[in-house]
């Protein structure tokens, strides 16, 4: 693990896997838009505006996704002084705070027609909205310091001290069971509690759930995991990018700052 | 341990010889639960509804006001340099602090808190919750708040800086702290609140200074 920890030999396996991932990413948006959109049926409570999920439960994901890989980034930052963690932290930081701004927004026009309200200070929607505080605060301090490798570590102790609200976000609608839904997507994954809550809620769906290990009927689950596959590489692909912008601007101070590199490393 | 008391005191007679910065905290506290009467109208259901929830946030922010006590003048008279090379841990060094910052900032705080009740109508049941929730939450508040104040040693814009960073990691606090009272007085228990409370209160005291001390290393370092 720790011989991709230099960052141009890292770069150079993830430039020649970027191609790859454009190729397969935008196939797989093509497809989940056209199943979400065309090929998957309306919901018989919801109709259409079940919809939204396609875009809004993988925003969801990945918006913690980018958190914990920006928190493990700086982990690794902290512990080993990889140079590369604090570049992936940095590059997943701007990516995440819009996923999570797109899963705020999307989740709020959902919420209009189907509970009739914008916004509610739901756990769920609490914790997700403290996580994008958490992006921005991120953001905010990593560019606070007039040198900008001063903010290095002060964000990167941020980012391990935020993962908390992760578990928070995550098992939120099984401990305070109010109005955004439980999880229908993987079963159950607390066990009991979520079992119990979801049989008295909405019986004949745990019993599907139960067949299936899922409570989302097939032809809706195949569109929202298209979707997740495309927006993961999206995400991915994103980083790559961002990636090759930061570790060209830590290359450009160092050569500012009079660093001769080795002849092999340009 | 005499390490620990030594940082203590000192910051403790710090900050009674400026007693007028503990004093600008405690008449912000005061002045601004005072406005909250003029915004929404002085019906006092409404106050008491309120009260609850106006008394934590002032809490939350009178604590924020100040942090910058905490480290700022420290660091800008190289003690900070000092405490950080000293053979003791810094995260007691920073504890030690802690509690200082707690003795001068939540303590008063919680003194104050029952006049506001008063000003606000809360109900007479609410009091003696009120008050515990706030010595259970209050530490935490500062513990967290000392890792804000360590990570934004040396930058710009601390003030906002530090506003942005902490106020986050303050809601589920207030949240428990809030709906202790109101639990109370719609006739539950408060206890579970008080045991949430209490975990975070736990859980901060090692891990909170072991944090703030890496950021504090940096912030002097740099």
């Amino acid at each position: 693990m720790h011989r991709f920890a230099n960052p141009s030999r890292f770069m150079r396996v993830a430039d020649a896997l970027l191609p790859w991932m454009i190729a397969l990413c935008l196939p797989l948006f093509a497809a989940g838009l056209y199943y979400g959109l065309y090929q998957s049926p309306a919901d018989f409570q919801q109709s259409e505006t079940v919809r939204v999920m396609y875009i809004h439960v993988p925003t969801a994901f990945l918006a913690q996704a980018a958190y914990v890989v920006m928190a493990l980034g700086s982990a690794s930052f902290l512990i080993w002084k990889h140079p590369l963690g604090d570049l992936i932290a940095r590059s997943a930081a701007p990516v995440g705070a819009v996923f999570c701004f797109v899963c705020l927004v999307t989740g709020s026009l959902w919420g209009k027609p189907t509970w009739g309200t914008y916004w509610v200070w739901d756990a769920r929607l609490t914790s997700m909205l403290i996580l994008q505080f958490l992006f921005f605060g991120y953001l905010a301090l990593a560019n606070a310091f007039d040198d900008p490798a001063r903010g290095d570590k002060p964000a990167a102790i941020l980012a391990v001290v935020g993962i908390v609200n992760i578990p928070i976000i995550k098992f939120s609608v099984y401990f305070f069971n109010t109005l955004h839904q439980q999880s229908t997507l993987f079963g159950d994954l607390m066990g009991g509690s979520g079992d119990a809550a979801k049989s008295v809620n909405q019986p004949d769906i745990a019993a599907a759930a139960a067949e299936q290990g899922s409570a989302l009927a097939p032809e809706m689950l195949l569109p929202l995991m298209l979707m997740f596959g495309a927006f993961s590489l999206f995400f991915l692909i994103l980083l790559v990018l961002r990636l090759r912008g930061e570790w060209a601007s830590v290359r450009l101070r160092a050569l500012r700052a009079g660093f001769r590199p080795a002849p092999e490393e340009v | 341990m005499t390490a620990f008391l030594a940082v203590l005191t000192r910051d403790l007679r710090l900050a009674l010889r400026q007693s007028a910065d503990l004093a600008l905290v405690l008449g912000f506290f005061v002045i601004a639960a005072s406005l909250f009467p003029f915004g929404v109208g002085p019906s006092p259901e409404i106050l008491a509804r309120i009260a609850p929830g106006v008394i934590w946030v002032l809490a939350l922010l009178a604590v924020m006001l100040s942090l910058d006590r905490l480290f700022q003048q420290d660091l800008a008279d190289g003690s900070l340099e000092q405490l950080a090379l000293a053979p003791v841990p810094l995260s007691i060094t920073i504890l030690a602090k802690v509690a200082a910052h707690w003795l001068t900032t939540g303590l008063p705080l919680i003194a104050v808190a029952p006049v506001i009740g008063i000003l606000l109508n809360l109900p007479p049941d609410g009091y003696v919750t009120l008050l515990v929730g706030l010595a259970l939450g209050t530490p935490t508040l500062s513990l967290i708040g000392a890792v804000g104040a360590g990570l934004t040693l040396g930058a710009r814009r601390a003030g906002l800086l530090i506003a942005l960073l902490v106020l986050p990691l303050y809601i589920p606090i207030l949240i428990f702290g809030v709906t202790a009272v109101d639990a109370v007085l719609t006739g539950f228990d408060a206890r579970a609140h008080f045991l949430y409370l209490a975990a975070i209160l736990a859980a901060a005291i090692p891990l909170a200074p072991l944090a703030a001390a890496a950021a504090v290393r940096h912030g002097v370092e740099g």
